[in-house]
């Protein structure tokens, strides 16, 4: 889960983190009230869970007397296919130094591992493919957590410059606040030094595991689901592992790598997947009914295919789900199946006679899903 | 012959009360898995499919040697387990539970690492010794026994490779489901040296999927130091980047994770990919 910029900045502040005083805003009014509260330079930024948010014009420094009509313009904008509804109106800093600080769960170290760099306020990707030296990285022991010694040393390794105790100060804290709210990723970019020798995080991002949201209701309330697709919204409801996607060939198996898998065979025979839906383990006829009622659902949808090898999952019940979709007449696509492993005979029996497309092999239904789409190549 | 578990192999189940450990124990005795044993707290005392239920791992190793211990236990408290077994000194922990938070398994894998006990999982379906023992939740009638040893990230995937496997005859010596998650206890390039070291296992299938490095990881071992053919798969090759497709670690972050870089370090080892589950039986058996 995404927090929006003001949201990370304030768990960073609790942690004592030196923020721009700064308050969000929904329309040019509010935004003109804040900027005269703080009777300076402001910069106003829009709040979506999405990178790039500078180069899309949704960030502009504005002096109070200017900040309306500034906000008007970056309120209501599209930035990636999502809606400015609200800006952060904070104080602007006087920038000396840009540096970037982050901390990721690294795979291969099975550590959390810190990030460092001089080449602060732009795309740290970028930088790691044009100038990995330019990255110092730190893995982190759980059981100690980052201690201030150590961050000096990075911030030494990395040669920042500026107050050694304030910018390892903040990367500790940064840290702490990394653990305390179960992130899977915080970063400050950039990590100012002002021209007064502050240490400022300018602009701060935080990704949750969802895993832990469970310890976190406070956190949890803040998701905003109006930001994702309105099938995604109900799949989650559903408790589906759900992702919408941008062809028309709607998918649904048991099992994650399998579903990858289908989607995988559903491109190679030159089809476009509408959607990745998981059933899960174990799903009865009722969850089966509810996952094929939903991708029948998505208008870009002119076909399903339902891949099934029965494990835990019985394949019986699978086709009992699909059959009763079928009876209500919710399906108006053709639907093809393909159904293995436990309790295939009785699937195949009970799917005898009724209007799907059955066969005997995954590679076999992908085709001929994507025939009847018309989307073969 | 088989890795790390047996028909003699002897087990304890931590959450034995739950719906999900008592149904999946009770299929792993059915497969001829040896519980001798369970744990859930507060239920100590109790008994369960025919086993003594106690209220810690200690007391459970005070009355029964155990070989491995299997964990059902609700996500919230699931490292948690995993930390009493490896404390208590059970030598093989396979946590089977889906969900845990990220920076309890970042605590637990290193501190469970270090005393030196092997974790599989989380988020895993386990692991199974065809036809001798079963660790998990697969369905044991799609493993026959035979020659090809079987490791993968992904649980559906794997049943249907070693349901493919049986049908052509060549069969499966062990299979290990690794976990869907981005950290896990053990990886492919840790399980590697032990098909490699089995003289029943004579090749080794490796169902990677997008996300991470371990298959390049893997890639490099098996360059190095594998006696033994290596059939490669990866799952999710069409996936967009950045969208997480069901496991949490089947994600493509920025250019790590990527089908491209996997593939590149598959061919540099002279790992065979199969493009489907139906090739990956065609590759092992020109490879033996």
């Amino acid at each position: 889960m995404k927090l929006h910029e003001f949201q990370a900045k304030e768990l960073l502040a609790q942690e004592g983190v030196p923020v721009p005083a700064g308050k969000v805003a929904y329309t040019p009014e509010e935004a003109e009230r804040i900027a005269k509260e703080y009777g300076k330079l402001v910069v106003i930024k829009a709040q979506v869970y999405v990178g790039g948010r500078g180069k899309a014009g949704g960030v502009k420094l504005a002096k109070p007397e200017e900040s309306r009509e500034v906000a008007s313009k970056i309120l209501g904008m599209d930035i990636k296919g999502l809606t400015v509804k609200k800006v952060l109106v904070a104080e602007a800093v006087d920038i000396a130094k840009e540096y970037y600080a982050g901390f990721i769960i690294d795979r291969s170290t099975q550590r959390v591992v810190l990030m460092l760099s001089k080449e602060g306020g732009v795309d740290i990707e970028e930088v790691a493919k044009t100038n990995p030296s330019a990255i110092v990285k730190y893995a982190i022991d759980p059981h100690k957590g980052l201690r201030g010694f150590e961050a000096r040393q990075v911030v030494k390794e990395a040669g920042l410059e500026g107050n050694l105790n304030r910018l390892a100060g903040a990367i500790v804290k940064l840290y702490k606040a990394f653990v305390k709210s179960d992130a899977s990723l915080a970063e400050i970019n950039p990590l100012v030094v002002t021209d007064q020798g502050d240490v400022v995080a300018a602009d701060a991002k935080i990704n949750l595991d969802d895993n832990a949201l469970f310890r976190h209701p406070d956190l949890a309330r803040l998701r905003e689901v109006e930001a994702e697709h309105p099938l995604e919204i109900e799949a989650s409801n559903y408790g589906f592992a759900y992702v919408k996607l941008d062809g028309d060939v709607g998918v649904i198996g048991n099992g994650a790598g399998l579903v990858m898998y289908t989607l995988d065979l559903v491109n190679r025979a030159g089809g476009k997947p509408a959607n990745f839906l998981d059933i899960g383990g174990g799903a009865k006829a009722d969850v089966v009914y509810n996952a094929v009622k939903l991708v029948a659902k998505d208008p870009d949808v002119k076909g399903i295919f339902i891949n099934i090898f029965g494990g835990i999952t019985r394949a019986d019940e699978v086709a009992k789900g699909v059959i009763k979709a079928l009876e209500e007449g919710i399906i108006k696509v053709p639907v093809v199946m393909r159904v293995a492993g436990t309790a295939e005979e009785e699937a195949k029996k009970l799917l005898e006679g009724k209007p799907i497309y059955l066969y005997p092999n995954s590679l076999e239904a992908a085709s001929a899903i994507v025939t009847m789409v018309g989307g073969q190549k | 012959m088989s890795i790390l578990v047996n028909k003699d192999t002897r087990v304890l189940v931590q959450g034995i009360t739950g719906r999900e450990g008592r149904f999946h124990a009770e299929q792993m005795q059915k497969y001829g898995t040896k519980i001798v044993a369970g744990v859930t707290p507060g239920k100590g005392g109790q008994e369960a499919l025919g086993v003594p239920v106690y209220d810690t791992v200690a007391e459970a190793l005070k009355n029964h040697t155990v070989d491995a211990s299997i964990i059902f236990v609700p996500a919230a408290a699931a490292a948690d387990a995993a930390l009493e077994a490896a404390h208590a000194g059970v030598p093989l922990v396979i946590l089977i539970t889906e969900g845990i938070p990220t920076l309890d398994m970042v605590a637990a894998v290193k501190e469970i690492k270090d005393l030196g006990v092997r974790l599989i999982g989380g988020n895993c379906p386990g692991l199974i010794s065809s036809e001798e023992a079963k660790l998990g939740i697969m369905p044991g009638h799609v493993f026959k026994k035979g020659r090809v040893g079987l490791i993968s990230r992904s649980g559906t995937l794997t049943y249907e490779a070693a349901a493919a496997l049986s049908n052509s005859g060549l069969g499966t010596t062990t299979t290990v489901g690794i976990g869907g998650d981005p950290i896990i206890g053990t990886t492919f390039k840790d399980l590697l040296p032990l098909f490699n070291d089995d003289p029943e296992t004579e090749a080794v299938v490796v169902i990677g999927e997008i996300g991470g490095s371990d298959e390049e990881e893997a890639a490099a071992w098996v360059k190095e130091n594998m006696k033994k053919p290596v059939v490669g798969f990866i799952g999710g090759r069409s996936a967009p980047k950045g969208k997480r497709m069901g496991h949490a670690g089947a994600i493509i972050m920025g250019d790590v994770g990527t089908p491209e870089s996997k593939l590149k370090a598959f061919a540099e080892a002279g790992i065979p990919v199969a493009d489907t589950i139906d090739e990956i039986v065609d590759l092992v058996k020109k490879a033996l």
